[in-house]
Protein backbone atom coordinates (compact mmCIF):
# COMPACT_ATOMS: atom_id res chain seq x y z
CA UNK A 1 0.00 0.00 0.00
CA UNK A 2 1.17 3.50 -0.61
CA UNK A 3 1.09 6.35 1.85
CA UNK A 4 1.37 10.18 1.33
CA UNK A 5 3.26 11.65 3.99
CA UNK A 6 2.60 15.46 3.84
CA UNK A 7 4.87 17.64 5.23
CA UNK A 8 3.68 20.98 6.65
CA UNK A 9 4.91 24.49 5.98
CA UNK A 10 6.60 26.93 8.66
CA UNK A 11 7.59 30.30 8.64
CA UNK A 12 11.17 29.66 7.12
CA UNK A 13 9.20 27.91 4.68
CA UNK A 14 6.66 30.53 3.46
CA UNK A 15 9.45 32.95 3.77
CA UNK A 16 11.70 31.32 1.24
CA UNK A 17 14.36 30.95 3.60
CA UNK A 18 16.05 27.68 2.51
CA UNK A 19 16.85 24.73 5.33
CA UNK A 20 20.25 25.20 6.09
CA UNK A 21 23.11 23.02 5.41
CA UNK A 22 22.90 20.69 7.88
CA UNK A 23 19.33 20.18 8.08
CA UNK A 24 19.57 19.18 4.20
CA UNK A 25 21.91 17.04 4.76
CA UNK A 26 20.32 14.75 7.65
CA UNK A 27 16.91 15.09 4.85
CA UNK A 28 19.38 14.23 2.18
CA UNK A 29 20.55 11.31 4.37
CA UNK A 30 16.96 10.01 5.23
CA UNK A 31 15.85 10.25 1.52
CA UNK A 32 18.75 7.46 0.29
CA UNK A 33 17.74 5.58 3.26
CA UNK A 34 14.25 5.26 1.76
CA UNK A 35 15.23 4.58 -1.75
CA UNK A 36 17.75 1.81 -0.52
CA UNK A 37 15.19 0.44 1.02
CA UNK A 38 12.99 0.56 -1.71
CA UNK A 39 10.40 2.59 -0.18
CA UNK A 40 10.74 5.76 -1.89
CA UNK A 41 8.71 6.17 -4.73
CA UNK A 42 8.11 9.99 -4.96
CA UNK A 43 8.85 12.83 -3.48
CA UNK A 44 8.80 16.79 -3.99
CA UNK A 45 9.46 19.88 -2.15
CA UNK A 46 7.25 23.06 -2.52
CA UNK A 47 7.87 26.52 -2.90
CA UNK A 48 6.00 29.25 -0.59
CA UNK A 49 2.79 29.21 -0.89
CA UNK A 50 3.24 33.44 -2.04
CA UNK A 51 4.24 31.84 -5.63
CA UNK A 52 1.21 29.23 -5.75
CA UNK A 53 -2.86 30.50 -5.87
CA UNK A 54 -5.98 28.87 -5.45
CA UNK A 55 -8.90 28.75 -7.56
CA UNK A 56 -12.15 29.41 -5.79
CA UNK A 57 -15.26 27.03 -6.95
CA UNK A 58 -19.22 28.59 -6.31
CA UNK A 59 -21.62 27.29 -8.13
CA UNK A 60 -20.56 27.98 -11.65
CA UNK A 61 -18.14 30.46 -10.44
CA UNK A 62 -14.34 30.81 -10.41
CA UNK A 63 -12.41 32.95 -8.68
CA UNK A 64 -8.88 33.59 -8.46
CA UNK A 65 -7.46 33.75 -5.73
CA UNK A 66 -2.96 34.69 -5.70
CA UNK A 67 -1.19 33.34 -2.50
CA UNK A 68 0.66 33.85 -0.05
CA UNK A 69 -2.18 32.38 2.44
CA UNK A 70 -2.81 33.39 5.85
CA UNK A 71 -2.84 30.11 7.75
CA UNK A 72 1.29 28.63 7.35
CA UNK A 73 0.38 25.37 9.58
CA UNK A 74 -2.28 24.39 7.01
CA UNK A 75 -0.02 24.84 4.16
CA UNK A 76 1.67 21.68 2.64
CA UNK A 77 5.45 22.36 1.76
CA UNK A 78 6.20 18.99 0.61
CA UNK A 79 5.27 15.59 -0.19
CA UNK A 80 6.54 11.70 0.06
CA UNK A 81 4.70 8.83 -1.65
CA UNK A 82 6.01 5.39 0.04
CA UNK A 83 5.46 2.10 -0.75
CA UNK A 84 4.80 0.04 2.03
CA UNK A 85 3.02 -2.98 4.04
CA UNK A 86 1.37 -1.58 7.08
CA UNK A 87 0.51 2.06 8.16
CA UNK A 88 3.10 0.96 10.93
CA UNK A 89 5.66 0.52 8.87
CA UNK A 90 4.97 4.33 7.29
CA UNK A 91 4.83 5.44 11.08
CA UNK A 92 7.78 3.38 11.59
CA UNK A 93 10.25 5.20 8.71
CA UNK A 94 8.70 8.55 9.54
CA UNK A 95 9.79 8.18 12.85
CA UNK A 96 13.13 8.53 11.81
CA UNK A 97 12.50 11.45 10.07
CA UNK A 98 15.11 14.02 10.88
CA UNK A 99 12.15 16.47 11.82
CA UNK A 100 12.79 18.56 15.14
CA UNK A 101 9.45 20.70 15.52
CA UNK A 102 6.61 20.08 13.40
CA UNK A 103 3.74 17.48 12.91
CA UNK A 104 4.06 15.36 9.73
CA UNK A 105 0.95 13.66 8.43
CA UNK A 106 0.29 10.23 7.11
CA UNK A 107 -2.49 9.84 4.53
CA UNK A 108 -3.34 6.41 2.82
CA UNK A 109 -3.86 6.11 -0.70
CA UNK A 110 -6.45 4.63 -2.63
CA UNK A 111 -5.77 1.84 -4.69
CA UNK A 112 -6.46 -2.18 -5.08
CA UNK A 113 -10.20 -1.36 -5.14
CA UNK A 114 -9.69 -1.60 -8.91
CA UNK A 115 -8.15 -5.27 -8.88
CA UNK A 116 -11.15 -7.36 -9.22
CA UNK A 117 -10.46 -10.88 -9.62
CA UNK A 118 -10.93 -12.05 -13.28
CA UNK A 119 -9.04 -14.67 -15.92
CA UNK A 120 -6.41 -13.85 -17.95
CA UNK A 121 -7.67 -13.39 -22.02
CA UNK A 122 -6.75 -10.94 -24.80
CA UNK A 123 -2.96 -11.72 -24.14
CA UNK A 124 -3.13 -11.50 -28.08
CA UNK A 125 -2.03 -8.07 -28.26
CA UNK A 126 -0.39 -7.65 -25.33
CA UNK A 127 2.95 -8.77 -26.49
CA UNK A 128 5.33 -7.91 -23.78
CA UNK A 129 2.93 -9.62 -21.72
CA UNK A 130 3.49 -12.88 -23.50
CA UNK A 131 7.28 -12.38 -23.86
CA UNK A 132 7.58 -12.25 -20.48
CA UNK A 133 6.22 -15.53 -19.43
CA UNK A 134 8.38 -16.82 -22.07
CA UNK A 135 11.67 -15.60 -20.78
CA UNK A 136 10.62 -16.88 -17.50
CA UNK A 137 9.62 -20.60 -18.55
CA UNK A 138 12.73 -20.82 -21.29
CA UNK A 139 15.16 -20.75 -17.71
CA UNK B 1 -3.41 7.39 24.42
CA UNK B 2 -2.84 4.15 26.36
CA UNK B 3 0.06 2.27 23.89
CA UNK B 4 -2.19 -1.45 23.16
CA UNK B 5 -0.10 -4.66 22.98
CA UNK B 6 -1.70 -4.91 19.46
CA UNK B 7 0.10 -1.57 18.92
CA UNK B 8 3.05 -2.72 19.78
CA UNK B 9 2.97 -5.99 17.68
CA UNK B 10 1.57 -3.88 14.81
CA UNK B 11 5.12 -1.68 15.51
CA UNK B 12 7.37 -4.51 16.00
CA UNK B 13 6.23 -6.31 12.92
CA UNK B 14 6.88 -3.51 11.00
CA UNK B 15 10.56 -2.75 12.77
CA UNK B 16 11.14 -6.23 11.77
CA UNK B 17 10.15 -5.32 7.81
CA UNK B 18 12.16 -2.39 7.93
CA UNK B 19 15.07 -3.99 9.70
CA UNK B 20 15.52 -7.84 9.49
CA UNK B 21 16.81 -8.22 6.00
CA UNK B 22 19.43 -5.90 7.10
CA UNK B 23 19.81 -7.64 10.23
CA UNK B 24 20.10 -11.00 8.97
CA UNK B 25 22.38 -9.94 6.47
CA UNK B 26 24.94 -8.75 8.95
CA UNK B 27 24.64 -11.53 11.16
CA UNK B 28 25.14 -13.83 8.13
CA UNK B 29 28.55 -12.12 7.45
CA UNK B 30 29.71 -12.76 11.19
CA UNK B 31 28.60 -16.25 11.26
CA UNK B 32 29.34 -17.12 8.22
CA UNK B 33 25.99 -18.89 7.91
CA UNK B 34 22.69 -17.44 6.47
CA UNK B 35 20.18 -20.08 8.50
CA UNK B 36 22.09 -19.33 11.63
CA UNK B 37 21.79 -15.70 10.99
CA UNK B 38 17.91 -16.22 10.63
CA UNK B 39 17.87 -18.24 13.87
CA UNK B 40 20.10 -15.57 15.73
CA UNK B 41 17.34 -12.87 14.03
CA UNK B 42 14.36 -14.52 15.06
CA UNK B 43 15.86 -15.12 18.63
CA UNK B 44 15.89 -11.83 18.64
CA UNK B 45 12.50 -11.05 17.44
CA UNK B 46 11.35 -13.32 19.93
CA UNK B 47 12.94 -11.29 22.80
CA UNK B 48 11.37 -8.02 21.67
CA UNK B 49 8.12 -9.70 21.47
CA UNK B 50 8.53 -10.63 25.00
CA UNK B 51 10.38 -7.37 26.20
CA UNK B 52 8.57 -4.43 24.16
CA UNK B 53 4.88 -4.42 25.38
CA UNK B 54 6.72 -3.96 28.30
CA UNK B 55 9.04 -1.20 28.72
CA UNK B 56 8.29 0.07 25.08
CA UNK B 57 9.64 0.13 21.35
CA UNK B 58 13.35 1.70 22.22
CA UNK B 59 14.34 4.80 19.87
CA UNK B 60 16.50 2.04 18.05
CA UNK B 61 14.83 -0.35 17.52
CA UNK B 62 16.86 -1.73 14.63
CA UNK B 63 20.72 -0.96 16.71
CA UNK B 64 18.75 -3.20 19.91
CA UNK B 65 17.59 -6.27 17.51
CA UNK B 66 21.31 -6.18 16.35
CA UNK B 67 22.78 -6.29 19.81
CA UNK B 68 20.38 -8.98 21.47
CA UNK B 69 20.98 -10.96 18.31
CA UNK B 70 25.24 -10.26 18.92
CA UNK B 71 24.58 -11.49 22.34
CA UNK B 72 23.19 -14.48 21.26
CA UNK B 73 25.45 -15.15 18.99
CA UNK B 74 28.61 -15.17 21.23
CA UNK B 75 26.52 -17.33 23.82
CA UNK B 76 26.37 -19.90 20.84
CA UNK B 77 29.78 -19.68 20.17
CA UNK B 78 30.80 -20.40 23.45
CA UNK B 79 29.11 -23.24 24.37
CA UNK B 80 29.92 -24.47 20.80
CA UNK B 81 33.67 -24.38 22.45
CA UNK B 82 32.47 -25.74 25.62
CA UNK B 83 31.20 -28.65 23.32
CA UNK B 84 34.52 -28.93 21.71
CA UNK B 85 36.66 -29.24 24.74
CA UNK B 86 34.05 -31.86 26.21
CA UNK B 87 34.89 -33.53 22.64
CA UNK B 88 38.67 -33.33 22.22
CA UNK B 89 38.38 -36.08 19.71
CA UNK B 90 36.81 -34.32 17.29
CA UNK B 91 40.13 -32.85 16.96
CA UNK B 92 42.55 -29.67 16.98
CA UNK B 93 42.15 -29.40 13.68
CA UNK B 94 38.15 -28.54 14.21
CA UNK B 95 39.51 -26.30 17.03
CA UNK B 96 41.14 -24.57 15.30
CA UNK B 97 38.70 -23.99 12.70
CA UNK B 98 36.14 -23.05 15.02
CA UNK B 99 38.80 -20.09 16.46
CA UNK B 100 39.24 -18.48 13.10
CA UNK B 101 35.08 -18.67 12.62
CA UNK B 102 34.60 -17.05 16.02
CA UNK B 103 33.66 -13.26 14.44
CA UNK B 104 34.89 -9.86 15.24
CA UNK B 105 31.60 -8.79 15.71
CA UNK B 106 32.19 -5.15 16.67
CA UNK B 107 34.09 -4.75 14.11
CA UNK B 108 31.55 -6.35 11.62
CA UNK B 109 28.79 -4.57 12.67
CA UNK B 110 30.37 -0.86 12.18
CA UNK B 111 31.00 -2.20 7.92
CA UNK B 112 28.51 -1.26 5.65
CA UNK B 113 25.46 -3.16 5.52
CA UNK B 114 24.85 -2.85 1.74
CA UNK B 115 27.41 -5.08 0.89
CA UNK B 116 25.83 -7.84 3.15
CA UNK B 117 22.42 -7.25 1.63
CA UNK B 118 23.98 -7.91 -2.09
CA UNK B 119 25.47 -10.75 -0.36
CA UNK B 120 22.42 -12.52 1.08
CA UNK B 121 20.55 -11.84 -2.13
CA UNK B 122 23.40 -13.31 -4.19
CA UNK B 123 22.90 -16.20 -1.57
CA UNK B 124 19.32 -16.58 -1.24
CA UNK B 125 19.25 -16.82 -4.98
CA UNK B 126 22.15 -19.34 -5.57
CA UNK B 127 21.85 -21.78 -7.95
CA UNK B 128 22.65 -24.70 -5.73
CA UNK B 129 19.17 -24.34 -4.27
CA UNK B 130 15.85 -24.94 -6.25
CA UNK B 131 13.68 -22.28 -8.00
CA UNK B 132 10.92 -22.85 -5.41
CA UNK B 133 13.62 -22.62 -2.48
CA UNK B 134 15.28 -19.58 -4.07
CA UNK B 135 11.97 -17.64 -4.35
CA UNK B 136 10.91 -18.78 -0.51
CA UNK B 137 14.01 -18.09 0.87
CA UNK B 138 14.40 -14.48 -0.63
CA UNK B 139 11.05 -13.50 0.40
CA UNK B 140 11.34 -14.48 3.45
CA UNK B 141 15.18 -13.21 4.25
CA UNK B 142 14.86 -10.16 2.19
CA UNK B 143 11.76 -9.29 1.65
CA UNK B 144 10.78 -9.69 5.48
CA UNK B 145 7.72 -11.85 4.63
CA UNK B 146 6.15 -14.56 7.17
CA UNK B 147 5.76 -18.15 6.00
CA UNK B 148 2.81 -17.55 6.25
CA UNK B 149 2.31 -14.94 3.88
CA UNK B 150 5.01 -17.01 1.36
CA UNK B 151 2.13 -19.73 1.44
CA UNK B 152 -0.99 -17.54 1.27
CA UNK B 153 1.02 -15.96 -1.67
CA UNK B 154 1.97 -19.27 -3.66
CA UNK B 155 -1.40 -21.08 -2.33
CA UNK B 156 0.22 -23.78 -0.69
CA UNK B 157 0.43 -25.33 2.61
CA UNK B 158 2.63 -23.70 5.38
CA UNK B 159 4.03 -26.67 6.22
CA UNK B 160 5.60 -26.58 2.48
CA UNK B 161 7.17 -23.49 2.75
CA UNK B 162 8.21 -23.96 5.90
CA UNK B 163 9.90 -27.36 4.83
CA UNK B 164 11.38 -25.77 2.04
CA UNK B 165 13.15 -22.83 3.78
CA UNK B 166 14.28 -25.07 6.14
CA UNK B 167 16.10 -27.52 3.51
CA UNK B 168 17.48 -24.22 1.64
CA UNK B 169 19.09 -23.22 4.62
CA UNK B 170 21.02 -26.49 4.83
CA UNK B 171 21.64 -27.16 1.61
CA UNK B 172 23.48 -23.66 1.77
CA UNK B 173 25.25 -25.11 4.80
CA UNK B 174 25.99 -28.49 3.11
CA UNK B 175 27.43 -26.75 -0.15
CA UNK B 176 29.58 -24.56 1.82
CA UNK B 177 28.36 -21.77 -0.30
CA UNK B 178 30.56 -19.00 1.08
CA UNK B 179 28.89 -15.59 2.14
CA UNK B 180 29.81 -13.17 -0.58
CA UNK B 181 29.29 -11.68 -4.08
CA UNK B 182 30.51 -13.34 -6.76
CA UNK B 183 33.25 -11.96 -9.58
CA UNK B 184 34.79 -12.72 -12.14
CA UNK B 185 32.99 -15.33 -15.02
CA UNK B 186 30.49 -16.30 -11.99
CA UNK B 187 29.22 -13.04 -11.03
CA UNK B 188 26.92 -12.46 -14.34
CA UNK B 189 25.44 -16.14 -14.63
CA UNK B 190 24.73 -15.34 -10.61
CA UNK B 191 23.21 -12.37 -11.07
CA UNK B 192 21.20 -13.47 -13.71
CA UNK B 193 19.85 -16.11 -11.12
CA UNK B 194 18.73 -13.18 -8.77
CA UNK B 195 16.84 -11.23 -11.35
CA UNK B 196 15.21 -13.99 -12.47
CA UNK B 197 13.77 -15.17 -8.69
CA UNK B 198 12.77 -11.35 -8.66
CA UNK B 199 10.88 -11.48 -11.79
CA UNK B 200 9.55 -15.16 -11.05
CA UNK B 201 7.83 -13.58 -7.67
CA UNK B 202 6.67 -10.36 -9.68
CA UNK B 203 4.85 -12.25 -12.66
CA UNK B 204 3.40 -14.70 -9.89
CA UNK B 205 1.95 -11.79 -8.91
CA UNK B 206 1.17 -10.29 -12.35
CA UNK B 207 -0.31 -13.01 -14.21
CA UNK B 208 -1.12 -15.92 -11.27
CA UNK B 209 -0.59 -19.27 -12.13
CA UNK B 210 -2.86 -20.56 -9.46
CA UNK B 211 -6.05 -19.44 -7.88
CA UNK B 212 -8.97 -17.58 -8.25
CA UNK B 213 -7.55 -14.04 -8.87
CA UNK B 214 -5.38 -13.42 -11.63
CA UNK B 215 -3.09 -10.54 -10.15
CA UNK B 216 -1.50 -10.67 -6.83
CA UNK B 217 -0.47 -7.31 -6.48
CA UNK B 218 1.13 -7.20 -3.13
CA UNK B 219 3.59 -9.66 -4.91
CA UNK B 220 4.25 -7.65 -7.62
CA UNK B 221 4.94 -4.85 -4.97
CA UNK B 222 7.53 -7.19 -2.83
CA UNK B 223 8.98 -7.85 -5.85
CA UNK B 224 9.61 -4.26 -7.07
CA UNK B 225 10.57 -3.72 -3.94
CA UNK B 226 13.41 -6.22 -3.98
CA UNK B 227 14.43 -5.19 -7.95
CA UNK B 228 14.75 -1.17 -5.72
CA UNK B 229 16.47 -2.44 -3.56
CA UNK B 230 19.07 -4.34 -6.33
CA UNK B 231 19.28 -1.50 -8.36
CA UNK B 232 20.79 1.05 -5.40
CA UNK B 233 23.36 -2.12 -3.97
CA UNK B 234 24.41 -3.17 -8.06
CA UNK B 235 24.07 0.18 -9.65
CA UNK B 236 26.49 -0.26 -11.80
CA UNK B 237 24.72 -3.21 -13.26
CA UNK B 238 22.63 -2.15 -16.51
CA UNK B 239 20.26 -5.55 -16.05
CA UNK B 240 19.42 -4.47 -12.78
CA UNK B 241 18.13 -1.33 -13.69
CA UNK B 242 16.01 -3.22 -17.01
CA UNK B 243 14.54 -5.59 -14.73
CA UNK B 244 13.18 -2.22 -12.24
CA UNK B 245 12.04 -0.69 -15.92
CA UNK B 246 10.02 -3.70 -17.19
CA UNK B 247 8.73 -4.08 -13.19
CA UNK B 248 7.49 -0.75 -13.15
CA UNK B 249 5.92 0.10 -16.68
CA UNK B 250 4.48 -3.52 -16.42
CA UNK B 251 2.95 -2.73 -12.83
CA UNK B 252 1.80 0.39 -14.04
CA UNK B 253 -0.40 -1.37 -15.98
CA UNK B 254 -2.18 -3.14 -13.11
CA UNK B 255 -5.32 -1.18 -12.69
CA UNK B 256 -5.96 -0.86 -16.51
CA UNK B 257 -5.54 -4.41 -16.47
CA UNK B 258 -8.90 -5.21 -15.46
CA UNK B 259 -12.11 -3.93 -16.51
CA UNK B 260 -15.22 -3.22 -14.40
CA UNK B 261 -16.88 -6.69 -14.71
CA UNK B 262 -13.73 -8.12 -13.62
CA UNK B 263 -12.86 -8.79 -17.35
CA UNK B 264 -9.01 -8.69 -18.76
CA UNK B 265 -8.97 -5.72 -20.75
CA UNK B 266 -5.96 -5.72 -24.05
CA UNK B 267 -3.02 -3.64 -23.83
CA UNK B 268 -4.18 -1.54 -26.55
CA UNK B 269 -7.89 -1.05 -25.61
CA UNK B 270 -7.16 0.33 -21.72
CA UNK B 271 -7.46 3.61 -20.73
CA UNK B 272 -4.14 5.13 -20.56
CA UNK B 273 -5.21 7.86 -17.83
CA UNK B 274 -5.35 4.48 -15.36
CA UNK B 275 -1.79 3.82 -16.11
CA UNK B 276 0.21 4.74 -12.91
CA UNK B 277 2.01 7.80 -13.86
CA UNK B 278 4.86 7.64 -11.14
CA UNK B 279 5.29 4.33 -12.04
CA UNK B 280 5.63 4.64 -15.62
CA UNK B 281 8.15 7.49 -14.79
CA UNK B 282 9.96 5.54 -12.40
CA UNK B 283 10.29 2.88 -15.11
CA UNK B 284 11.60 5.07 -18.01
CA UNK B 285 13.85 6.65 -15.49
CA UNK B 286 15.07 3.02 -15.55
CA UNK B 287 15.37 2.21 -18.73
CA UNK B 288 17.47 5.68 -19.09
CA UNK B 289 19.57 4.55 -16.07
CA UNK B 290 19.83 1.23 -17.75
CA UNK B 291 20.98 2.52 -21.34
CA UNK B 292 23.72 5.38 -19.94
CA UNK B 293 25.73 2.56 -18.73
CA UNK B 294 26.57 1.74 -21.96
CA UNK B 295 27.14 -1.33 -23.98
CA UNK B 296 24.42 -3.81 -26.00
CA UNK B 297 21.06 -3.93 -23.88
CA UNK B 298 20.37 -7.12 -22.51
CA UNK B 299 17.14 -9.08 -22.54
CA UNK B 300 15.33 -7.21 -19.41
CA UNK B 301 16.27 -3.59 -21.22
CA UNK B 302 15.18 -4.78 -24.31
CA UNK B 303 11.71 -5.99 -22.79
CA UNK B 304 11.55 -2.85 -20.67
CA UNK B 305 12.29 -0.52 -24.16
CA UNK B 306 9.47 -2.35 -25.54
CA UNK B 307 7.51 -1.66 -23.18
CA UNK B 308 8.34 1.69 -22.62
CA UNK B 309 7.09 2.19 -26.14
CA UNK B 310 3.89 1.47 -24.74
CA UNK B 311 3.91 3.69 -22.01
CA UNK B 312 5.37 6.66 -24.30
CA UNK B 313 2.60 6.50 -26.63
CA UNK B 314 -0.63 8.48 -25.43
CA UNK B 315 -2.82 6.43 -27.26
CA UNK B 316 -2.57 2.87 -28.92
CA UNK B 317 -2.07 4.64 -32.65
CA UNK B 318 0.97 6.62 -31.64
CA UNK B 319 2.37 3.33 -30.52
CA UNK B 320 6.01 3.21 -32.48
CA UNK B 321 5.53 -0.74 -33.85
CA UNK B 322 8.48 -0.17 -36.38
CA UNK B 323 10.91 0.23 -32.89
CA UNK B 324 8.84 -1.76 -32.15
CA UNK B 325 9.67 -4.68 -34.13
CA UNK B 326 13.27 -3.61 -34.11
CA UNK B 327 13.73 -4.45 -30.54
CA UNK B 328 12.07 -8.02 -30.56
CA UNK B 329 14.42 -8.62 -33.73
CA UNK B 330 17.44 -7.61 -31.16
CA UNK B 331 15.78 -10.24 -28.77
CA UNK B 332 15.48 -12.87 -30.67
CA UNK B 333 19.55 -12.66 -31.46
CA UNK B 334 20.33 -12.59 -27.72
CA UNK B 335 17.06 -15.16 -26.65
CA UNK B 336 16.41 -16.75 -30.05
CA UNK B 337 12.92 -18.31 -29.45
CA UNK B 338 9.32 -19.01 -31.99
CA UNK B 339 7.76 -17.00 -29.19
CA UNK B 340 10.11 -13.59 -29.78
CA UNK B 341 9.38 -14.32 -33.14
CA UNK B 342 5.41 -14.43 -32.87
CA UNK B 343 5.62 -11.53 -31.30
CA UNK B 344 8.18 -9.35 -33.92
CA UNK B 345 5.51 -10.82 -36.25
CA UNK B 346 2.25 -9.16 -34.15
CA UNK B 347 4.36 -5.71 -34.40
CA UNK B 348 5.55 -6.05 -38.08
CA UNK B 349 1.96 -6.45 -39.26
CA UNK B 350 1.18 -3.32 -37.01
CA UNK B 351 4.27 -1.45 -38.42
CA UNK B 352 3.93 -2.44 -42.12
CA UNK B 353 0.24 -4.48 -42.70
CA UNK B 354 -1.10 -7.39 -41.97
CA UNK B 355 0.57 -9.14 -45.42
CA UNK B 356 3.98 -8.88 -43.73
CA UNK B 357 2.98 -10.23 -40.53
CA UNK B 358 1.65 -13.42 -42.50
CA UNK B 359 4.51 -14.03 -43.53
CA UNK B 360 7.18 -13.99 -40.58
CA UNK B 361 3.98 -15.93 -39.08
CA UNK B 362 3.78 -18.57 -41.82
CA UNK B 363 7.39 -19.07 -41.33
CA UNK B 364 6.44 -20.66 -37.78
CA UNK B 365 4.14 -22.89 -39.09
CA UNK B 366 6.58 -25.99 -38.72
CA UNK B 367 7.62 -24.83 -35.23
CA UNK B 368 7.08 -27.80 -32.83
CA UNK B 369 7.39 -25.64 -29.50
CA UNK B 370 4.66 -23.91 -30.84
CA UNK B 371 2.09 -26.71 -31.68
CA UNK B 372 -0.11 -26.69 -28.84
CA UNK B 373 0.10 -22.96 -28.93
CA UNK B 374 -3.29 -21.14 -29.11
CA UNK B 375 -1.38 -17.93 -30.17
CA UNK B 376 0.21 -19.06 -32.83
CA UNK B 377 -3.65 -20.04 -34.27
CA UNK B 378 -4.65 -16.98 -32.92
CA UNK B 379 -2.22 -14.41 -34.23
CA UNK B 380 -2.33 -16.04 -37.62
CA UNK B 381 -6.48 -15.92 -37.76
CA UNK B 382 -6.47 -12.15 -36.78
CA UNK B 383 -3.84 -11.75 -39.37
CA UNK B 384 -6.13 -13.90 -42.26
CA UNK B 385 -9.21 -11.62 -41.10
CA UNK B 386 -7.50 -8.59 -41.54
CA UNK B 387 -6.82 -9.67 -45.28
CA UNK B 388 -10.10 -10.67 -46.03
CA UNK B 389 -9.25 -14.40 -45.93
CA UNK B 390 -11.92 -15.32 -43.99
CA UNK B 391 -12.59 -18.98 -44.30
CA UNK B 392 -8.85 -19.95 -43.41
CA UNK B 393 -9.17 -17.32 -40.75
CA UNK B 394 -12.06 -19.06 -39.51
CA UNK B 395 -10.22 -22.35 -39.46
CA UNK B 396 -7.45 -20.70 -37.53
CA UNK B 397 -9.43 -19.11 -34.20
CA UNK B 398 -11.36 -22.57 -34.34
CA UNK B 399 -8.14 -24.37 -33.37
CA UNK B 400 -7.22 -21.63 -31.31
CA UNK B 401 -10.45 -22.00 -29.17
CA UNK B 402 -9.78 -25.97 -29.31
CA UNK B 403 -6.19 -25.33 -27.87
CA UNK B 404 -6.76 -22.47 -25.27
CA UNK B 405 -7.31 -23.53 -21.66
CA UNK B 406 -8.84 -20.51 -20.49
CA UNK B 407 -12.69 -20.01 -20.67
CA UNK B 408 -12.74 -16.68 -20.80
CA UNK B 409 -10.44 -16.56 -23.88
CA UNK B 410 -11.99 -19.41 -25.47
CA UNK B 411 -15.16 -18.00 -25.59
CA UNK B 412 -13.60 -14.48 -27.50
CA UNK B 413 -12.14 -16.79 -30.19
CA UNK B 414 -15.75 -18.46 -30.48
CA UNK B 415 -16.63 -14.77 -31.27
CA UNK B 416 -14.23 -14.06 -33.90
CA UNK B 417 -15.05 -17.56 -35.37
CA UNK B 418 -18.60 -16.39 -35.86
CA UNK B 419 -17.34 -13.18 -37.09
CA UNK B 420 -15.57 -14.87 -39.91
CA UNK B 421 -18.97 -15.93 -41.02
CA UNK B 422 -20.45 -11.95 -41.34
CA UNK B 423 -17.39 -10.62 -42.88
CA UNK B 424 -14.79 -7.86 -42.30
CA UNK B 425 -16.32 -5.19 -39.68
Amino acid sequence: MRFMVIVKANKDSEAGVLPDEKILADMQKFNEELAKAGVLLAGEGLQASSKGARVRFSGGKRTVIDGPFAETKELVAGFWLWQVKSKAEAIEWLKRAPFEDTEVEIRQVFETEDFAPSDPTGKLRAAEERLRQQVTSKR
Amino acid sequence: MAVTATDTHRTIEAVWRIESARLIAGLARMVRDVGLAEDLAQDALVAALERWPESGVPDKPGAWLMATAKRRAIDRFRRGKLAERKHQELGREIEAQREMAVPDLDAAIDDDIGDDLLRLMFTTCHPVLSTEARVALTLRLLGGLTTAEIARAFLVPEATVAQRIVRAKRTLAEAGVPFEVPRGPERASRLSSVLEVIYLIFNEGYSATAGDDWVRPALCEDALRLGRILARLAPEEPEVHGLVALMEIQASRLRARVGPAGEPVLLLDQDRGRWDHVLVRRGLEALECAQSLGGELGPYALQAAIAACHARARTGAETDWARIAGLYEALGRLTPSPVVELNRAVAVAMANGPRAGLELVDRLASEPALERYHLLPSVRGDLLFKLGRLDEARTEFQRAASLTRNARERTLLLERVAACAEGPR
